[in-house]
C-alpha cells in the first residue's frame, strides 16, 4: 500500500547522497550574523558572497533604529491579514511612497516577494485568460500562473520574436494576453530585452508585467529597475518587487497606473488570507528606501564590486553568465563538481548559491554570486582568490576542467 | 486539420531520438518513464513540438498528457483551433 510519504523517499536518497560527500548546503546554519556581508559559518568567519543583499542595508543604523522604534510603539506583528485585522498606518504609507517612486497611481504591498507574485498574477487573471511568461521566470511566478487558473504559455527566454510568434498564434486573445517577464533574471544575472518586449507588447496590445526583485535599487538612474533604465516605465502596466534584496527586509509589491490595481486586494486570495507585514518590517523598508533614492553610491560601489568579480572570474576563464551584473553565476556541467567545489569555497570562507537543476535554466550546476555594495575591495579579493584556488586544484591533480571554458 | 494518424506519424519523428535503444515508439509509450525524459527534456521536447506544428502547447494540458496518444490528442486539438 503506498503511503502519502511515498513520494518523498526520492529526495530522502538524495538528501543522504550529499550528505555522505559531506555537503548539507541546504542546510548551512549562520551561526552568527556578523554584518550584511560576513556570518560565522562552522566556527570559521566567512565571506557572504550569496545573499542578495545588494545595497547591504540589512545592518544600516537607519534602518535598524526605524524597526527597533516601530517595534516599541506598534508591536511585534499585525497578528493577521489588513481585510479581518485592519490596515496600519504604516501600510498605507509605505504603498504612498512606492507610488510615489514610481511615479505611479498606486501600489499594493504583500507579505513576500512570492506572495507579490501569487497575489498579483492570481488576482489580475483567472480562469479564460492567457498569460505568457519567459521560460526562465522564477517559480512563484509559475505558482501564481497556477493558482489563476488562466492558460499559461511559456516563450523562449529574452527572445522578442518567439514572443510575438507566439502572441501571432493566439489570433483576438492577444490583445488581453498578460505577458511576464523579470527585470534582472536571478540565476544567471541576465536582463530582459525590454524595449524589444515592449515593442512586440504594442503590436498587439497585450499587458505588460514586471518582476523587477533583482533589479529594484540596482539599475536605472534612480534605481526604479530595467523598465527605468530601459526607458519604458509609460508602458509597462504592473511592477512587482520585493523588500528582501535591494531593501534588507521582507515583503513584497506592485505599482501600476491603472486604477484596477486596488480591485486586486479584494481578488487576491495571497493578499486576503496572510498576515500583513510586521511594523518593523514596514518601518525598515520606509528608511531604506528613502536610501535607495538619497544614496546612488551604494549602486556605484554595488557595480564596482560586481564588475571586479565579473572580470576577475572571466579572467580565470571560468564559463559565466552573458553580461557583467550584480548576480555572477560560474556554470559547470556537473553536480558532483558544483559540489566539491561549492564546499571548497566554503571551507576557504566563502558562501556562495549552490544550485542545482531543474532550478537552473539549461540543466547545468551554478555557483551563483550576488555581490553587494557593502562589500569591501578586500573582500572581493578575497572570494577571487577563493574561486582561483579551484582552478589551481583542478590543474593541479590534473584533472578535466568540467565546467570552465578553456 | 491534419489527421490524428499524421499528427502522430509527425510526433513519432520528433521522438524518434529520445527513444533509449532496444524500445519501440507506440501509442501508449509512457513519455515519462519510458523515455527516461527529466523536466528540462520534457521542456525541449515542448519546443520542439511547438515549432514543428506552429502551435503553442499551454502548460496547463501538461497533467493531462501522459502518453504518446495522449500527446498526440492534445496537439491534434490545438492545431484545430488555429484553423
Amino acid at each position: 500500500m503506498t503511503t502519502i510519504f511515498d513520494k518523498l523517499q526520492p529526495l530522502a536518497a538524495t538528501r543522504q547522497a550529499l550528505l555522505e560527500r559531506g555537503a548539507d548546503f541546504f542546510n548551512t546554519v549562520m551561526e552568527r550574523i556578523i554584518s550584511p556581508t560576513e556570518a560565522v559559518v562552522d566556527g570559521r568567519r566567512t565571506i557572504l558572497a550569496g545573499t542578495n543583499n545588494y545595497l547591504g542595508l540589512t545592518f544600516d543604523p537607519d534602518c535598524m533604529d526605524a524597526a527597533c522604534q516601530a517595534v516599541r510603539e506598534s508591536g511585534t506583528g499585525t497578528t493577521g491579514s489588513r481585510m479581518a485585522n485592519g490596515t496600519f498606518a504604516g501600510h498605507v504609507a509605505l504603498e504612498r511612497e512606492l507610488a510615489d517612486f514610481y511615479g505611479c497611481r498606486s501600489a499594493i504591498v504583500f507579505s513576500t516577494g512570492y506572495v507579490a507574485n501569487l497575489g498579483m498574477l492570481s488576482g489580475l487573471t483567472g480562469p479564460g485568460d492567457v498569460i505568457l511568461i519567459d521560460s526562465d521566470c522564477h517559480a512563484s511566478i509559475y505558482d501564481g500562473c497556477r493558482l489563476s487558473g488562466a492558460e499559461v504559455i511559456r516563450f523562449r527566454h529574452n527572445d522578442p520574436s518567439d514572443l510575438n510568434k507566439r502572441l501571432h498564434r493566439l489570433d483576438e486573445r492577444a490583445a488581453n494576453a498578460l505577458i511576464v517577464v523579470e527585470g534582472i533574471y536571478s540565476m544567471l544575472g541576465d536582463r530582459a530585452p525590454l524595449a524589444g518586449l515592449t515593442a512586440v507588447k504594442d503590436d498587439y496590445g497585450a499587458y505588460l508585467f514586471v518582476d523587477e526583485a533583482h533589479s529594484l535599487g540596482v539599475i536605472g538612474d534612480h534605481g526604479r529597475g530595467l523598465a527605468e533604465e530601459a526607458g519604458v516605465e509609460e508602458r509597462v502596466d504592473f511592477i512587482v518587487g520585493t523588500f528582501s534584496k535591494s531593501l534588507g527586509a521582507i515583503g513584497g509589491f506592485c505599482v501600476s497606473n491603472h486604477p484596477e490595481l486596488d480591485l486586486v486586494r479584494y481578488a487576491s486570495r495571497p493578499y486576503i488570507f496572510t498576515a500583513s507585514p510586521s511594523p518593523s518590517i514596514i518601518a525598515s523598508t520606509r528608511t531604506a528606501l528613502k536610501i535607495l533614492r538619497t544614496r546612488p553610491e551604494l549602486r556605484t560601489r554595488l557595480w564596482n564590486n560586481a564588475h571586479r568579480l565579473y572580470q576577475r572570474l572571466t579572467e580565470m576563464g571560468f564559463l559565466l553568465g552573458p553580461e557583467p551584473s550584480p548576480i555572477v553565476s560560474v556554470r559547470l556541467q556537473g553536480k558532483e563538481d558544483a559540489l566539491a567545489h561549492w564546499k571548497k569555497l566554503l571551507e576557504r570562507g566563502v558562501y556562495v548559491n549552490l544550485v542545482l537543476p531543474p532550478a537552473t535554466p539549461d540543466g547545468g550546476a551554478l555557483l551563483r554570486c550576488s555581490m553587494s555594495a557593502a562589500h569591501t575591495p578586500e573582500q572581493v579579493d578575497t572570494i577571487c582568490e577563493a574561486f582561483a584556488s579551484l582552478r589551481e586544484a583542478a590543474g593541479s591533480a590534473q584533472q578535466p576542467e568540467a565546467g570552465l571554458s578553456s | 486539420m491534419q489527421s490524428y494518424e499524421d499528427i502522430l506519424a509527425q510526433l513519432y519523428e520528433i521522438l524518434e531520438p529520445l527513444v533509449p535503444s532496444g524500445r519501440t515508439l507506440q501509442e501508449d509509450t509512457d513519455l515519462v518513464n519510458d523515455l527516461d525524459l527529466d523536466s528540462m527534456r520534457v521542456m525541449k521536447l515542448l519546443l520542439a513540438v511547438e515549432d514543428s506544428f506552429d502551435i503553442s502547447i499551454p502548460l496547463n494540458i501538461l497533467p493531462h498528457v501522459r502518453t504518446v496518444k495522449d500527446f498526440a490528442s492534445q496537439v491534434q486539438q490545438l492545431t484545430g483551433e488555429g484553423q
